[in-house]
């Protein structure tokens, strides 16, 4: 299968290397995998802060780029940017033609676990990793992408990984984007909740589906010097030790 | 937490543009934060168990939706109807455009029948109007008998959640209230402390000459409403005294009586995580024989009061289908930290930062669309399935590109943003080209890699702080993420041409 990568503009700056092991995994699980260098972003931050036409803007592009690709599928390393492709037909309201192509765009576009188990149906990638890992729900690809069993099935998967969940795995980190730094304050006592509960379940990685709760989490536990590990799920996958 | 804290009685909340003060506030408040942890896990809990005592709770959240877009959809003939059937039942219906409307609708209603006390019970839309103060300055004593709503009236406070009004008191501070405003002797057994609210109460109630209720459901095809309530208080206040007015939100009306059963199977399980209110009162008209009891005289109110702007709107129209359990005040992360007042409205939480701008105009409360991480775990909880994120992002847009459709009247101007809206021009336009886009990231990793140090930013911190707030405002608690030496496209080159 003929996969198209959008890697998210804030795995390609900041975290490569989600792009990099996410590229391995689809490979491993037989895929080709193809990476069209104009990509940049879907828009988002711009959308969620209010400014839609500069979300309308960066949707276009990101449209027409990925339907000229004559792969079988666009998957993401995030559910938070997948569920923002499925949100494109909402910017387009009044223009159909628009919705017509943003939708079938998001017919193609697959959050990485979801294409993993749903699409292809695997879930045995061969890791290995040895320790206790538990899982952070990120809330766009629990609600508005439904993924729930299927990063979970994955990690099971994983040779030497002991798996436990946390009481508040489906609770927000308290990221939210722009939210993160608007109000800092109540962002950080959110986060507090789930670094708590990270800490209590005794973990060596903490993983999740999305670069931007890790940053969050990861940020909280490195600044407060936690031996914890902010992974992401195709890190995971990827690992081989 | 080391988020600059604020002495634990700084309880003086601003108004809701004072969004990030307030919640400054209370972050800062320890009781709170134990009364708000407390309120989360046994609402959270006994909803849960409520909910699983009911076979197919989605398709009655599917079923409840559907009644109230058809209602909304055709609210015009609803509300005729209801207004018609309540009359022939023997209730006069007056109709109120705003809360200036309902207030001298009834102090005229209230002076010509010569009442000069009141006893009230829980009403958020009474609340939303501040009919308390419009009927103190009227000098018509009212007292407030539903127990948390006369806690915080002694202590001259509001509401700080929808349901749970006096959810931010602490046992300690009730009782140094009512030794301060009843004089009872100091206590801290819960059974003293009620035993004395309801001998004072029982009082006002034996003395009211007009009883004033909210309503929480009114039916179209028999003129009926309906309240519900726990403690007894509302159906002594709509029966005891000879008058009883009861304001409505013209959203409350529902098409048919047997609709009810679908609200009160997800009201209580919703609000309080009951499988139903100890107390249900289906009051259609007066009494209809001398010997029957009840007051002589029912009036309902029916309040506009900014509804029928955003039903005029298809997006913000499906703020008017909540039915005010708090279920979404509960499941939020961001209310979970600092409570009610910080909202600085009578509708706090999420629901309420959907509401609340579309209530009293949006340039008033710019900052409270913004008061959400936009988890989705309001929508995931709330009985009518309102996208409350969507609302969020739809009022959002509002600030930023000004009004759309129906709201447009209530609307002052918004201050822009004139950094924000440059930063967001800025990043289209360079995240629309490769090659800015590399150089931006470029630029980016060059200024982190210049001014960050082990995650934290280092000495040029104070400038850093003032040039680029959002940089200072996650590296104050969070480390910067560590910089990669190349980023993803730049290796993805890299290997394509060792291949």
């Amino acid at each position: 299968m003929r996969v198209s990568l959008f890697v998210t503009c804030l795995v390609d700056q900041l975290w490569p290397s989600v792009g990099t092991t996410a590229v391995e995994v689809l490979r491993r699980a037989g895929c080709e995998v193809e990476f069209d260098q104009r990509q940049t972003c879907c828009g988002q931050p711009a959308f969620n802060t209010g400014y839609r036409n500069e979300a309308r803007a960066l949707a276009r592009r990101f449209i027409e780029i990925f339907e000229e690709s004559k792969a079988d599928a666009i998957v993401s390393p995030s559910g938070s940017c997948t569920a923002m492709v499925h949100h494109f037909r909402e910017l387009f309201a009044e223009d159909e033609t628009w919705r017509t192509r943003a939708e079938s765009v998001a017919e193609r576009t697959h959050e990485f676990a979801s294409f993993l188990i749903n699409v292809l149906g695997v879930d045995d990638l061969g890791a290995s990793f040895s320790g206790r890992v538990t899982w952070h729900d990120a809330c766009h690809g629990l609600r508005d992408l439904n993924l729930h069993s299927e990063p979970r099935r994955l990690i099971r998967k994983v040779r030497g990984v002991e798996f436990v969940e946390l009481p508040n795995a489906d609770s927000c980190c308290g990221f939210g984007g722009t939210f993160s730094v608007k109000y800092p304050e109540i962002s950080v006592a959110i986060l507090d909740n789930k670094i708590e509960s990270i800490e209590k379940a005794g973990v060596r990685a903490v993983v999740s589906g999305d670069a931007s709760c890790l940053m969050q989490i990861g940020g909280r536990l490195s600044r407060q010097s936690s031996p914890v590990r902010a992974m992401h799920l195709a890190e995971l996958l990827a690992s081989r030790e | 937490m080391n988020h600059p804290t604020e002495t634990a009685d700084s309880t003086v909340y601003g108004p809701p543009n004072a969004f990030d003060q307030n919640a400054l506030k209370a972050l800062g408040d320890e009781q709170l934060h134990s009364a708000l942890q407390n309120l989360v896990v046994t609402f959270g809990e006994r909803r849960e168990a409520a909910i699983s005592s009911v076979e197919d709770w989605e398709g009655l959240r599917d079923e409840a939706r559907a009644i109230k877009d058809e209602t909304l959809a055709h609210l015009d003939r609803y509300l005729k109807e209801f207004a018609n059937n309540a009359e022939r039942a023997g209730a006069r219906i007056h109709w109120a455009r705003d809360g200036h409307e309902v207030s001298r609708i009834i102090i005229r209603l209230l002076r010509e029948r010569n009442a000069k006390r009141v006893v009230k019970s829980k009403s958020m839309a009474t609340e939303e109007i501040h009919l308390n103060a419009a009927l103190e300055a009227a000098a018509i004593e009212t007292v407030e008998t539903d127990l948390g709503e006369w806690i915080i009236q002694l202590a001259h406070e509001t509401p700080s959640h929808i349901v749970v009004p006096a959810i931010h008191k602490s046992k300690k501070q009730i009782a140094d209230l009512f030794v301060e405003k009843i004089g009872i002797e100091p206590t801290d057994d819960v059974a003293k402390l009620t035993s004395a609210a309801r001998r004072v109460l029982r009082q006002r109630f034996a003395e009211a000459d007009a009883g004033i209720s909210g309503v929480n459901f009114g039916v179209a095809e028999t003129g009926t409403i309906l309240i519900l309530e726990n403690e007894g208080n509302i159906r002594l206040t709509t029966s005891l005294p000879k008058i009883h007015i009861a304001v409505m939100g013209i959203e409350k009306v529902i098409p048919r009586f047997a609709d009810l059963d679908v609200f009160l199977k997800l009201l209580p399980r919703s609000g309080t995580g009951q499988q139903l209110t100890a107390y249900q009162s289906l009051i259609t008209g007066t009494k209809k024989r001398p010997e029957d009891e009840g007051p002589e005289e029912l009036h309902i109110v029916l309040m506009d009061n900014g509804r029928s702007r955003m039903l005029a709107h298809p997006v913000t129209r499906q703020s008017l289908a909540c039915i005010r359990c708090g279920a979404c005040l509960n499941a939020c992360p961001v209310y979970q930290q600092i409570g009610g007042h910080a909202y600085g409205s009578v509708y706090p939480g999420p629901i309420g930062a959907v509401i609340t701008p579309q209530l009293i105009g949006i340039s008033k409360a710019t900052q409270l669309p913004y008061a959400s991480s936009l988890c989705g775990a309001c929508r995931e909880v709330c009985p009518v399935k309102i996208d409350i994120p969507a609302l969020l992002l739809h009022l959002r847009s509002e600030i930023v590109e000004g009004p759309v459709g129906g709201l447009s009247e209530q609307r002052g101007p918004v201050k822009k943003k004139f950094a924000e809206h440059l930063a967001f021009r800025l990043y289209v336009f360079a995240w629309s080209r490769p090659m800015l886009y590399e150089w931006g990231a470029r630029g980016g990793r060059l200024f982190q890699r210049l001014v960050v140090t082990q995650g934290r930013i280092g000495k040029v911190s104070g400038l850093i702080a003032r040039i680029a707030p959002p940089f200072g405002a996650w590296t104050a608690w969070r480390d910067a993420p560590p910089i990669a030496p190349r980023t993803f496209r730049e290796q993805w080159r890299e290997s394509s041409r060792i291949k």
